[in-house]
């Protein structure tokens, strides 16, 4: 299968203080990678650089035959090719709020792929349902439960049709039984061959949802293969990240 | 503000039984030969009124204390007892007459008009004028001449606040021509080049002093001593050093003395006063009438702001550093200094630069100063918006220009309503400022009314009615907003 991302010797820092400090990554079409570490481990970091809203230091990033490299943030119009090949699901969710559940997912292929406003409605529709949150249309998001709003931004994501998705802590604001739910979702997506790389400290999602897990501590790979390692832990941040896998533990709030 | 004159030294407690001091209110800022601050020792003043007043205070073995009063509030001010007698070139009117213990007039002058000299010929009389705008200072003998002037001849009036103005404002062409006193008219041509008086005057009248009506006593024994001044030269003496006197100074005082002695009533026969009734129903025309320039005026302005202000706040988010600096440059410049200002730079300061009329100016200067307060708001309103909607934006590959105009601007848009409201309401308030660049808008008509009427109770209480009557469906309807969008958000 196909590589969609690949991240190699990433090192960020962020007001003179290293978050990431050499990370190798890849996802391949059809893999649910799951992104794994403690609060402060480097995880959204890593996310939100491999989507360009954070400049790194040194290394380099591939998305599907986009290259990010090291140093200032490119002008937004030379990352419309990036914006087309990965799509991110951000932990607060971030659905506009002035706008209903299927306008915020119309919004961008309308706005951004110039698709028929009637086309694109009934894409729109198609996806909220297919994630189980179709009756929830013409709600705002302050009207939709977590789990709602977590779907809808999933939705919105999806609406632009991205190869690689990316998500942050999708779990963090669901009950077990949700929980389940939107793991079927998510091996639905990698089933249709995309690559999903999803952070979370959420060890019993990872272990019935991922195809392989990255474990993070301090900004380095600690450990990495299928998901049988949290089985079996070799290395302390792992066992480290098994003793806090309730997974009401606070998520972390990244900047 | 209380110019002292030199030698007054203590402040008179008063004694009922022998004040010592005599207050007289005027207006420094009417200048000379009126009354003006001394140019050797501006703490005191001089000029012909100034010395008439010492005149009097002589004659009552008192002292002259010269107690500081804005032109237009002398009445006011003497009937709420301020100071014991207005005398700064105070017209004698009916009105005041009827409302005021007045003096016998000590001075006449003539209302002539003034064009520049390339019309000398061609406006000679108000007759000459139809069409064209014609200057005078508000709420005085010579406006009403104007005003009656514009039904009969189809002048257009323009109402100023000072007697300064309306010259620059003639020689500049804003004005055709100028109504006002001779001796203002004298004074002005020789500091403004290029203009002429017409000799033939469009109406007389005199200068008195004005008493609050419970001090006849005080207005008798005044009256006294300006006869006698007026029979032992004094008088005379005083206006030849201020180089107003002429003959017909000398006539009019024999007319105002035989007068006198035939004890009538000094000035022309005064029609008797009409109801403030039956005056309020003739003004709430010209009250409507000015309040829809009020109105006019503050939504124009309004839209201007609006426009204006959005265009800063999104240079100040999304600008360079050069144009953050200058927008940010502009926004303390105007909050930091008074609209007042403002408005006579860009009206009077501006004028050799660029000649505005006066309701662009003040729908200029209006704007120009709201849009600082609005800009304000849309640029908090703007980073209210959480980051983190602004970056999925991003990532689903929305433009700048995109997310600014269907995910930032619209939330700001809502945050901004309420506070745009309240600050919509205050700029209908804030726009009777610019009556002081010409414009008759609500609150000026208003003054102009209670001028007339000698009282500020029926003109104030209608005048409050109609500015609610636009306010107070603005401030409900800001409340509303308000409360529907923070249920919002």
């Amino acid at each position: 299968m196909k590589e969609l991302l690949r991240v190699e010797e990433l090192r960020l820092s962020r007001a003179g203080r290293e978050v990431l400090r050499g990370i190798d990554l890849s996802v391949r079409q059809g893999e649910l990678c799951a992104l794994m570490g403690l609060s402060g481990s480097g995880k959204t970091t890593v996310l939100r650089a491999v989507v360009a809203l954070e400049s790194f230091q040194a290394g380099r990033i591939a998305v599907d035959g986009f290259a990010l490299s090291a140093g200032p943030l490119p002008p937004e119009s030379r990352l419309r090719p990036l914006r087309r090949k990965v799509g991110m699901v951000f932990q607060a969710h971030a659905l506009f709020e002035h706008l209903t559940a299927l306008e915020n997912v119309l919004l961008a292929p309308v706005q951004v792929l110039g698709h028929a406003p009637a086309e694109a409605e009934a894409r729109a529709r198609a996806l909220l349902d297919s994630l189980g949150v179709g009756g929830r249309a013409a709600a705002r998001p302050r009207e939709l439960s977590g789990g709602e709003a977590q779907r809808v931004a999933i939705a919105r994501a999806l609406a632009m049709d991205p190869p690689l998705l990316l998500m942050d802590e999708p779990t963090a604001s669901l009950d077990p039984a949700r929980r389940g739910s939107l793991g079927d979702a998510l091996k639905m997506l990698a089933g249709q061959g995309r690559g999903l790389l999803v952070a979370t400290h959420d060890t019993d999602f990872a272990r019935d949802c991922a195809d392989r897990v990255v474990i993070l501590a301090e900004g380095v790979v600690a450990e990495e293969g299928p998901p049988a390692i949290l089985e079996n832990p070799s290395h302390p941040a792992t066992r480290a990240l098994l003793q806090h896998r309730s997974p009401h533990s606070p998520p972390s709030r990244r900047p | 503000m209380l110019l002292s004159l030199a030698g007054t030294v203590a402040q008179a407690s008063p004694a009922p039984s022998a004040p010592t001091v005599l207050r007289w209110g005027g207006d420094a800022e009417g200048g000379a030969p009126f009354v003006e601050a001394d140019p050797k020792d501006p703490a005191k003043v001089r000029g012909f009124d100034v010395e008439v007043a010492e005149a009097i205070a002589r004659g009552l073995n008192r002292e002259a204390l010269f107690v500081q009063v804005a032109f237009a509030s002398i009445d006011a001010s003497v009937e709420r007892g301020d100071f014991d007698i207005g005398l700064s070139g105070v017209e004698d009117t009916p009105a005041r007459r009827a409302r005021l213990a007045a003096t016998i007039p000590y001075f006449e002058f003539r209302e002539v008009l003034t064009v520049r000299s390339g019309d000398r010929d061609r406006y000679r009389r108000l007759e000459d004028l139809r069409g064209r705008r014609v200057g005078t200072l508000g709420a005085t003998i010579a406006y009403e001449a104007l005003l009656a002037a514009k039904g009969r001849v189809g002048i257009l009036p323009i109402s100023y606040d000072d007697d300064v103005h309306p010259y620059s404002d003639l020689a500049e062409g804003r004005l055709d021509a100028v109504l006002l006193d001779h001796i203002i008219a004298a004074r002005s041509i020789r500091r403004v080049p290029g203009l002429v008086i017409q000799p033939e005057p469009v109406a007389a009248g005199g200068y008195i002093g004005v008493l609050a009506k419970g001090n006849m006593a005080l207005r008798d024994a005044i009256d006294a001593i300006l006869a006698d001044r007026m029979r032992d030269g004094t008088l005379e003496r005083i206006y030849r050093r201020w180089n107003i006197w002429d003959d017909s100074q000398a006539a009019f005082f024999q007319r105002v003395l035989s007068r006198r002695a035939a004890g009538a009533i000094p000035a022309a026969a005064a029609p008797a006063p009409e109801s403030s009734l039956s005056a309020a129903l003739r003004y709430i025309p010209s009250l409507l009438r000015a309040a829809a320039i009020t109105l006019a005026l503050s939504c124009a302005a309004m839209a201007l702001a609006v426009l204006l202000g959005i265009g800063i706040a999104a240079g100040r988010i999304y600008g360079g550093l050069l144009l953050r600096g200058a927008l940010t440059g502009y926004v303390e410049l105007v909050r930091g200094t008074p609209l007042l200002l403002q408005l006579f730079v860009l009206y009077y300061g501006l004028s050799a630069v660029v000649r505005l009329p006066a309701f662009a100016a003040a729908l200029l200067g209006l704007g120009l100063n709201y849009a600082a307060y609005e800009s304000e708001i849309y640029r908090s309103a703007l980073e209210a918006v959480s980051r983190v909607q602004l970056e999925a934006a991003r990532t689903l590959g929305l433009t700048e220009w995109l997310i600014l105009r269907l995910v930032r601007g619209p939330q700001a848009f809502r945050l901004a309503l309420a506070p745009m409201t309240n600050d919509f309401v205050a700029l209908l308030k804030d726009s009777s400022l610019v009556s002081v660049i010409t414009v008759v808008e609500l609150t000026k008509q208003t003054a102009i009314f209670a001028t007339n009427i000698g009282s500020w109770v029926l003109p104030g209480i209608l005048c409050a009615a109609i500015y609610l009557a636009m306010s107070l469906p603005l401030s409900r309807l800001a409340r509303r907003l308000e409360r529907r969008w923070s249920a919002a958000s």
